[in-house]
Order: structure tokens, then C-alpha cells, then sequence
């Protein structure tokens, strides 16, 4: 068996097994998640959720995608039909194909050649999913906005603002991972994760927490939803939508989703790497290596199809562990305010990540100043200074002066009031114990 | 293949842009300008300009558009259907001096070998070697923050500029001071006493 990348037919070959195999996955996992979301959020509401179709309700997607294809697909009267219809597709369109530039598992050996586990290992990588996920808001714009419905309307509204203000977190946190990885190829970050020794969650702590809050509101989950804030716009932008129309909406959130837990594996949890060197496999001048000695001369990789499926599972668990953190702290956190999204956007995430830009460059430019070499050394440098940061953050975070609820509000203008003066106060006042009493229940609310 | 591509994508583009200035809807308009950016943005591509093509799309179709949108939904002009293209006279003086513009640039830079990036490098083959050593990202980073490090700084300032005159126009009118609002003494008081009893 050679190690050379497959080549002519049977690439092609292998290339369009990939694109099938991808897609119907993500299409399996998106289906599965939708049940995974009922019956999580039914355990931890103390309930059943749906168990009837099939063992423990397994076939329940089946049924609901039969059911949605069956429905009634309804057109409101005064809606624009061309823009109406066109919502749904510009956002599954998006979301199910950014997934092809993140690497899945290590290099498959075949008789005909090696095997990359990545649907388009495209140069740009990062910057094709950035670029795919900021056009993935127009689906919900125009739909909202083509439902002719005023709190449709207000849902596309709030989505373009939130997509747009957390794009730029998005962004900004990533920037610490690039100047990590040195490329913008998800195969090479992924390698130098395996060159450090360290995931990269913990040498850029900060960063990843900066990340997760940006793709939560980037997919509008929980407790990022105002888009679809139900308690306020019904169900936001696709309030008139119905049947598969509907299932278009719902495919393309949690295609969304996936593809999030799938960057986050990817980009901080080492991808489809396992701990230790003896799965790494990369190309290094048209040789699959492992990576090199003291000497600096490569050591070639060993690929083997068991190497291959046990990293596709190491994959396949991290994903699943953000895809249910996702579900996890939907069912967790209440919503925030429209205020306090916008807030958080703006006024914390975007100073703090350019903030932590400059301490991380900072802190790179010293190791490489001192001599330090790009390894296990240089990470646990970089993760003291991220700890530092990370803590920092929470902290100031924690303080309730930043994000602040309705009650915090009162306090804060209590205070003001305090230290303004001019307060008397009129203790054991009956009248006034009542209004105070008053008080307190709407800064409660 | 690479040629039919071509051709497919800069039929969408010239058509999609005759369509912004055609479209009856000012949302049909701003769709057309995002299939025209995306477009160029396939020709980029093309060219193995990957890194343009992605920024062309993240920065115009993703988000300057998507401001667009929001705007002309936020305005609600959606329903004004009256065509304003009209040919005048004054027009086509205006068409011909930027078509002749067009043409002298497609004369100045006709072949790869004018192109800046392509001077920088020094051949094609060059370029290609820069993008295997440097990536998609580092080959057009270096050229920018060693040879072109001052135009790319102006046009930095000149941003910023735009950047703080937006800020200025924006906060015209939220600049006279409002006055203080009065302190509601008496609950507050009251609130204050009764934290302080128990």
C-alpha cells in the first residue's frame, strides 16, 4: 500500500462517496437532533416526550417529516409569493453545505491511495463558512419580511440586527485560533493542535467562551431566540409558514446548529484528533507524516482504516456533546431582552475580543522574543495568560453591572439616588413601606 | 470547464446587474445586487483569488446588503412599483464616458502581466508557490503590509474618517443635553428604608 493521494478515477469516485455520504448524514443527524431536542427537553421537564413511533420513538422524525410533507401549504393572501417561497431555500441552502470544509477523521488508506476525510479542503476553509453563515440571514429576513405579518416582520428585523452585531464577536474571536493555526484551513489548524499537544480551548479559553456565545446567537437559539421570541411575536419570522416550507426553517436551524458544534469541535477541541501523536497524518510536501523528529527530518504516518473510524467517532462524540449542549441550555436559560442581546454584543464581546486579541498576540510575540519553541511549553504559557483572562471576564460579568436584569435596574437607580443625596428617609412609615413593597415587585418583574 | 464557468458566472453577473436598475421592487433590486456580488465573487474564484471571493462575499453580500435590506424594510419602501428607468439625453454622454473608462482599463491591464499582484511575485508560478508556502491568507498579507503598507494604511484613515463622520451625522441631534429627570423621591426613600429594616 502506497501512500500517495488518491488520484484520477478513483478519486472521483471517492469524491462523490464523500459528498453523498456527508450530506446524508448531516440530513440523518439534523432529523435526529429534532427528536434528541424533545425528549431532552422532556427529561429535564420531568416528562416522557414522544416514545410511541418505534422503540423509545426513533421513527418519530420519519413520521414527522411524512406528516409535514402531507400538509396543507399555505400562501397568506397578501404576502409576495416569489420572496415568500425563496425564504426557506436561502437558509437550508447555506447551512447544509458549510459542513464540507471541516475534516471529519484522519486520512483513509485504500488500495488506489489515501483518502483525505474532508468533502473540499478548500484554501480559504474558515473564511467559506464565515462568509456561507453571513448569507444565511437573508432566508430568514425575506421570509419574515415577505410574510406581509407584523410580527414576522419584527422577527426578520431582529434576526438581520442580531446576525449582523454577532457576526463581528464571531469573527474577532476566531482571530486568536488563526494566529495559532497560521492558516485559515481547518485541516491546518486541526494539525497544529496536534503539534502543540493542546487542544486549543485551553490555550485560548477566552476565546472559545467568546465563540460559543457568538454561534448561539449566530444560530438564534436560546437564550439568543428573539427572532422567534414566542412569548412576543408568536413565533417570529416563520409565523406563516407551514408544511415543509416549515421543515425547510427547521432543517436549516439545526443544519445551522451542527455545523457550530462541528467548528467548535473543530477549531478548539482538537477536531477528530485523540489524545497522543500515534492518529496524527498530514501532508508535508507531498508525503503523509506524522510529524518530525528532534532532527527536523518527517516521520511517516501510518494510516490504518481502524485509525480512521475510531477519529471519526472521537469527531462524531465532541460534536454530539455540543449539539446537546445546545438543547442543554435551551431548556436551561430563559431569554434574554432584545436590550440586553444587543448590549452583550456590542458594549462586552466585541472590546473584550479585541481586547484579547492584543494579549494574545502580546503574549506570542514574547514567547517567539524569549525563544520559546511552538509546542506543549508555549501552550501551557498561553493557557496561564488565557485562565487569567477567562477569569477576569466571568468575573466582571458576574458583577450583574454589565448585563443587567429589570430588578438590577431599580438597585442601580437606588444607589444613584443614594449618592446623589437630598434622600431622607422615612423609616417605619407605613405608606411608604407599601410603595417600597410596590417597588420591588415590578423591578421583580 | 473553466471557461464555461466563466461564462456562466459573468452571464449572471451583467444580467443580474442590468436587473438592480430594472427590478419594479426595491427588494427585488437588492436581491439582484446580491446574486451580481455573488457572482464576481464565483469569478474570483476563477481566478484562484480564493481569499477575494470570500471577503467579497462575507463584506458586500453579507453584511453591507444586508444593512441595505434592513433599511429599505425598516422604511417600507417595498410597494412603490413605478419604473424609474428612463434613457434621457443627459444618460448616454454619462453611459459613454463610462464605458470609455471601462474600455481604457481593459486595455491598460489586459494581460496578467500588468496586474500589481502579478509584479509583486514575479510570474505566475511564483504566485503559486507564495500561496502553497503562505496560504490563501498570507499571499495577499505580505504584499500588503510590505509593499503597500501606506496605501493600505490611508485606506485605513480614510475609513475611520467615514467611521467617525457616520458617528457625527447620527448623533446630531442627541447632542443637546437632556435634562436630568428629577429623582421619584418618595418611593425610592421608602424602598431605601425598608431595605435597611429588614
Amino acid at each position: 500500500m502506497d501512500l500517495q493521494p488518491i488520484s484520477g478515477v478513483p478519486a472521483l469516485i471517492a469524491q462523490s462517496a464523500k459528498v453523498v455520504a456527508v450530506f446524508s448524514v448531516v440530513m440523518l443527524v439534523v432529523a435526529y437532533t429534532t427528536l434528541a431536542e424533545r425528549r431532552v427537553s422532556a427529561f429535564i421537564q420531568d416528562r416522557l416526550g414522544p416514545n410511541r413511533v418505534g422503540p423509545f420513538g426513533l421513527l418519530q422524525p420519519i413520521a414527522d417529516g411524512i406528516k409535514n410533507i402531507f400538509k396543507e401549504e399555505t400562501f397568506p393572501a397578501t404576502a409576495s409569493r416569489f420572496f415568500f417561497a425563496l425564504g426557506p431555500m436561502l437558509t437550508i441552502m447555506p447551512a447544509v453545505v458549510t459542513i464540507a470544509v471541516i475534516p471529519f477523521a484522519a486520512p483513509l488508506p485504500t488500495p488506489w491511495g489515501v483518502v483525505d476525510m474532508i468533502v473540499a479542503d478548500v484554501p480559504i476553509g474558515i473564511l467559506y463558512i464565515l462568509a456561507l453563515s453571513s448569507v444565511g440571514v437573508y432566508g430568514v429576513v425575506l421570509g419574515g419580511w415577505a410574510s406581509n405579518n407584523k410580527y414576522a416582520f419584527l422577527g426578520g428585523l431582529r434576526a438581520s440586527a442580531q446576525m449582523v452585531s454577532y457576526e463581528v464577536a464571531l469573527g474577532l474571536s476566531l482571530i486568536a485560533v488563526l494566529m495559532l493555526g497560521g492558516n485559515v484551513t481547518l485541516t491546518e489548524i486541526v494539525r497544529q493542535q496536534q503539534a502543540m499537544g493542546l487542544w486549543f480551548a485551553l490555550p485560548l479559553s477566552l476565546a472559545f467562551i467568546l465563540f460559543v456565545i457568538a454561534a448561539f446567537a449566530e444560530t438564534n437559539r436560546l437564550p439568543f431566540d428573539m427572532p422567534e421570541a414566542e412569548s412576543e411575536l408568536i413565533t417570529g419570522y416563520h409565523t406563516e409558514y407551514s408544511a415543509m416550507k416549515f421543515s425547510m426553517f427547521m432543517i436549516g436551524e439545526y443544519a445551522h446548529m451542527l455545523t457550530a458544534s462541528a467548528l467548535m469541535a473543530t477549531l478548539f477541541f482538537g477536531g477528530w484528533d485523540l489524545p497522543g501523536s500515534w492518529d496524527d497524518a498530514f501532508w508535508y510536501q507531498g508525503q503523509l507524516i506524522r510529524g518530525f523528529d528532534a532532527a527536523g527530518v518527517p516521520i511517516a504516518a501510518a494510516p490504518a482504516v481502524w485509525k480512521t473510524l475510531l477519529t471519526l467517532g472521537a469527531f462524531a462524540f465532541k460534536t454530539g456533546f455540543f449539539l446537546l449542549l445546545y438543547i442543554w441550555i435551551r431548556w436551561t436559560l430563559p431569554r434574554f431582552r432584545y436590550d440586553q442581546v444587543m448590549q452583550l454584543g456590542w458594549k462586552v464581546m466585541l472590546p473584550t475580543a479585541l481586547a484579547y486579541i492584543v494579549v494574545v498576540a502580546g503574549t506570542v510575540l514574547v514567547l517567539d522574543l524569549v525563544g520559546v519553541p511552538y509546542g506543549f511549553a508555549f501552550g501551557l504559557v498561553l493557557t496561564l495568560v488565557s485562565a487569567l483572562c477567562t477569569g477576569a471576564f466571568l468575573f466582571a460579568l458576574d458583577r450583574g453591572r454589565i448585563i443587567t436584569g429589570a430588578a438590577a435596574v431599580g438597585e442601580q437607580k437606588l444607589l444613584a439616588a443614594r449618592r446623589r443625596g437630598g434622600l431622607e428617609l422615612a423609616p417605619g412609615s407605613a405608606a411608604g413601606a407599601e410603595i417600597a413593597s410596590a417597588a420591588v415587585v415590578d423591578a421583580g418583574d | 470547464m473553466v471557461e464555461f464557468l466563466f461564462i456562466v458566472f459573468a452571464v449572471v453577473a451583467v444580467g443580474s446587474a442590468a436587473g438592480v436598475v430594472l427590478a419594479r421592487s426595491p427588494v427585488g433590486s437588492l436581491l439582484f445586487m446580491v446574486a451580481s456580488l455573488a457572482s464576481v465573487a464565483a469569478l474570483y474564484v476563477l481566478l484562484e483569488a480564493h481569499f477575494l471571493a470570500a471577503i467579497q462575499v462575507m463584506v458586500y453580500a453579507g453584511a453591507i446588503m444586508v444593512l441595505f435590506l434592513f433599511v429599505i424594510m425598516l422604511l417600507n419602501l417595498g410597494h412603490d412599483y413605478r419604473r424609474d428607468l428612463r434613457l434621457t439625453l443627459t444618460a448616454l454622454p454619462l453611459f459613454a464616458l463610462t464605458g470609455g473608462i471601462a474600455a481604457l482599463l481593459i486595455l491598460r491591464f489586459r494581460g496578467a502581466e500588468q496586474a500589481p499582484i502579478y509584479r509583486f511575485f514575479g510570474g505566475g508560478d511564483a504566485i503559486d508557490a507564495a500561496l502553497a508556502e503562505q496560504g490563501a491568507v498570507g499571499a495577499i498579507a505580505h504584499p500588503l503590509f510590505t509593499d503597500y503598507l501606506v496605501p493600505f494604511e490611508i485606506t485605513g484613515i480614510l475609513l475611520l474618517v467615514a467611521i467617525v463622520g457616520a458617528m457625527a451625522l447620527a448623533k446630531r441631534h442627541v447632542d443637546d443635553p437632556v435634562p436630568a429627570p428629577a429623582p421619584p423621591a418618595e418611593p425610592l426613600a421608602a424602598l431605601d428604608a425598608s431595605a435597611e429594616e429588614g
